[in-house]
């Protein structure tokens, strides 16, 4: 099994830690694991993005060229990779933020109206997180209790106290995707 | 401990402590800053060093009087602070003080920017400062070969009393993957009774310097040094070969770009073409050798790299004219992908088979 | 026969390559002196600049390490932080390389309150590359890059390093003295000694600045030499102490 991921959207909307949570989760598993992050200036307010390998083998290549799953967060970052993305590959889209584009029939478009979900639990800034749950349960590539353990070592101690709200944006996600 | 998930910069701030280096001086740049963050972290938990120095020069001539009192002790740059470490280098070199130099190579020339980039080859294994004198240069392509290579760095360095360069770029400096820092080291001990530590309980005055007024000796000292890299040609040259006993193509191609190169020759291969990666580790001294007995197999070779065509040069002088030897390169810290690497071998292929 | 003068331990047997007349002999046999008396020459490393004094690693007899032009506070502040407490470290450095491309250098050295000693020798010229202007230079004074003396207009104004380094807080210890007559070569030995105890004392960055001649570039005899460092630098370079104030320096640790 073998997931190449991109992660992007704006600088502060958690797009690096998004990464990091998938990474930390697949070395739970086991998993050979890579994150490769956007770095520089753009990281400032611009658009970022992370690639994240998840594979049964050793990863070659950090850098992704066609990727099998694509998670966007924002309509300047999904246009930046929508046309990317592998045949037959998944794109998690934050519908409250992304419309009006063309659609591809040759990939999988999941619509999901995270910013939506993310306020009814509290905090908009966790609607990636909605999103990250909806990848998992979708691909099958990593389970939710790895995902969860993961944000107890990528928050730390220091925000430790977000764990129950991330978890329960990562638990939306799934039953988005179970519906 | 078992496998920790780190940034590139940060496992080779760890892997220098866990050789034994203690001390480490040097000075903020993009995309090399988490290593001088974490030394300053890390240092003093381990009752070492560091110090923030006001100047990418200031850094390197701390490293060369710390060397001087005998420990281990590196610096780390990004291209054009690499740049004005370069006579402090030189200086190393020629006093033949052991030191480990990190440069997490970015776009350039001149300011360029922080895009990963590996322009900096020629600068790094020709010598890059003045005078005649090579430096040790090894390439890790992963953040576990960081690890294996680091320790490997403070070895030659104390072994034959030189500089050695670590070289990376953004991609890897900047890159997390899970490393295991529990593997065999180097654990040899050396004895540095040069080191000018004082001269109590051990005789007269020492010296270090690297002037030499009178040619005859300074020749002597030249002739010295090349012995020493002969020595380190036949004994140091590393170099991975990947699917090359039934290549007919070979795609030459260092740290991350060997990645990337990687995944299109498994794209390749899974279309029927028989091409393999030859990697140098150590770009200096180069595996000419190894080079030379496969272009006696393949009938093609493709360089590929981040910049403007440097590393083919010695490709194609370890080749001696037996294949043709192209080049790929992206520069201004592009990173080519795994389409257009995989496009080249493809067009390599046909361009062999006309 | 009883001796009453001997050559000091703190310098080798080597003949030196100084031309007759210059001062830095002198400085030479102050250093040497003060590492014997103070008994630390077995604990001391030098380090030699670029410029006269790059050979002085032969002379001075305890270990030395040779620096690159203008870096020996940086070279002095890696072996100083390295090695173990009681080892004394200092560079010896001429005006061209302290003033001029090691100026960075020397600044943040004070800046830190490294605790190593610096002799700096301004002689107002570039002497080992044949008598070039440097930042010391006097105005008027000239020089082989300065045909027609050092003038404002283009060449801006001599710096004086003592007095700017003495603004720095991290600065312990900062005296300029002379080499003009004996008595100003006996003050410049006491100055030379304080600056080497404050080390031992661990209060930090000392720096003697010593105003010395160079007969062959000034285009002067010996004596004259020593009567332009008396009659034009010292009005331009007033003598004394500039900063002795290990207190601060213990407050800012």
């Amino acid at each position: 099994m073998k997931e190449e991921i991109i992660i992007a959207g704006f600088g502060g909307q958690g797009v690096m830690s998004m990464g990091q949570f998938l990474t930390y989760a697949g070395l739970k598993e086991g998993k050979e694991v890579t994150w490769f992050p956007s770095y520089g200036p753009e990281q400032r307010g611009g658009t970022a993005n992370v690639s994240v390998v998840i594979s049964d083998q050793p990863v070659d290549s950090p850098v992704i060229d066609e990727p099998t799953a694509f998670l966007a967060l924002n309509k300047p970052s999904f246009n930046k990779f929508y046309s990317h993305v592998k045949e037959s590959g998944n794109i998690f889209i934050n519908s409250d933020l992304i419309t009006n584009y063309a659609k591809r029939n040759d990939v999988v478009i999941h619509e999901i109206t995270a910013t939506q979900i993310a306020q009814h639990i509290g905090n908009e800034r966790i609607a990636g997180m909605v999103l990250l749950g909806a990848f998992i349960e979708k691909t099958g590539i990593l389970s939710k209790e790895s995902l969860y353990s993961a944000l107890k070592d990528v928050l730390g101690e220091s925000k430790k106290h977000l764990i129950p709200m991330n978890k329960k944006a990562i638990l939306e996600g799934i039953h988005v995707m179970q519906d | 401990m078992g496998k920790v998930l780190m940034k590139g910069n940060e496992v080779i701030g760890e892997s220098a402590i866990q050789a034994g280096c203690k001390y480490f001086f040097g000075y903020p740049i993009t995309p090399q800053s988490e290593l001088v963050a974490y030394m300053a972290q890390r240092l003093p938990e381990v009752e070492g060093l560091f110090l923030q120095a006001e100047s990418e020069v200031a850094a390197i001539n701390m490293v060369y009087g710390a060397s001087s009192a005998g420990v281990r002790v590196m610096t780390s740059s990004s291209s054009p602070g690499f740049s004005l470490k370069q006579e402090g280098i030189s200086f190393l070199a020629s006093a033949e003080l052991p030191a480990v130099i990190v440069n997490i190579a970015r776009g350039g020339p001149g300011l360029g920017n922080i895009q990963p980039s590996q322009s900096d080859y020629f600068q790094a294994t020709k010598g890059g400062g003045h005078g005649d004198y090579n430096t040790p240069v090894l390439a890790p392509s992963s953040l576990q070969e960081i690890v294996e290579l680091t320790d490997e760095a403070f070895r030659i360095a104390d072994e034959y009393r030189t500089p050695v360069i670590l070289l990376g770029d953004g991609m890897l400096g900047q890159m997390m993957e899970p490393v295991d820092f529990e593997v065999t080291k180097d654990n040899k001990e050396f004895q540095k009774d040069w080191a000018t530590t004082g001269t109590v309980g051990d005789g007269p005055p020492k010296t270090i310097t690297s002037l030499d007024l009178d040619d005859v000796r300074l020749e002597e000292r030249n002739k010295q040094l090349q012995i020493k890299y002969k020595k380190i040609k036949a004994t140091e040259t590393k170099v991975e070969c990947y699917l090359m006993d039934d290549a007919e193509v070979a795609v030459v191609a260092y740290g991350t770009v060997s990645r990337i190169v990687r995944s299109a020759i498994k794209r390749a291969r899974d279309n029927g073409i028989k091409v393999g990666l030859i990697r140098p580790i150590s770009l200096w001294p180069f595996p000419v050798e190894k080079i030379a007995y496969y272009s006696n197999k393949v009938k093609s070779i493709i360089t590929v790299e981040m910049n403007a065509g440097q590393m083919v040069e010695d490709v194609r002088l370890a080749v001696e004219g037996k294949v043709p030897v192209t080049f790929y390169g992206r520069t201004g810290g592009v990173i080519p992908s795994i389409n257009e690497v995989h496009e080249q071998i493809l067009s390599m292929v046909n361009e062999v088979a006309k | 026969m009883k001796v009453v003068f001997e050559r000091t331990k703190g310098l080798t047997n080597e003949e030196t390559h100084y031309c007759p007349g210059c001062t830095h002999g002198i400085v030479h046999r102050l250093v040497g002196e003060t590492l014997e008396e103070l008994g630390v020459l077995e604990n001391t490393v030098g380090v030699a600049s670029v410029g006269c004094s790059v050979l002085s690693y032969h002379y001075f007899n305890c270990d030395m390490t040779q620096a690159a032009h203008g870096r020996a506070p940086a070279v002095a502040t890696g072996l100083k932080r390295v090695l173990p407490q009681d080892r004394i470290v200092f560079t010896y450095q001429g005006d061209g390389d302290l003033a001029s491309i090691g100026m960075g250098e020397v600044v943040h050295a004070a800046a830190r309150g490294e605790n190593i000693t610096v002799i700096f020798v301004n002689n107002a010229i570039y002497g080992m590359t044949g008598g070039q202007m440097a930042p010391t230079t006097l105005i008027g004074q000239r020089t082989a890059t300065s045909p027609q003396g050092r003038d404002i207009q283009s060449h801006g104004l001599p710096i004086r390093v003592s007095e700017m380094l003495a603004t720095i807080d991290g600065a312990s210890y900062i005296e300029r003295v002379s080499t003009h007559n004996v008595k100003q070569v006996v003050r410049a030995k006491k100055a030379i000694k304080n600056a080497f105890k404050n080390q031992q004392e661990k209060k930090g960055f000392s720096m003697v600045e010593v105003l010395s001649s160079c007969p062959t570039n000034w285009g002067l005899t010996p004596e004259e030499s020593l009567q332009w460092i008396e009659e034009q630098m010292v009005p331009y370079y007033p003598l004394g102490i500039l900063k002795n104030s290990s207190v601060i320096t213990e407050d800012i640790r």
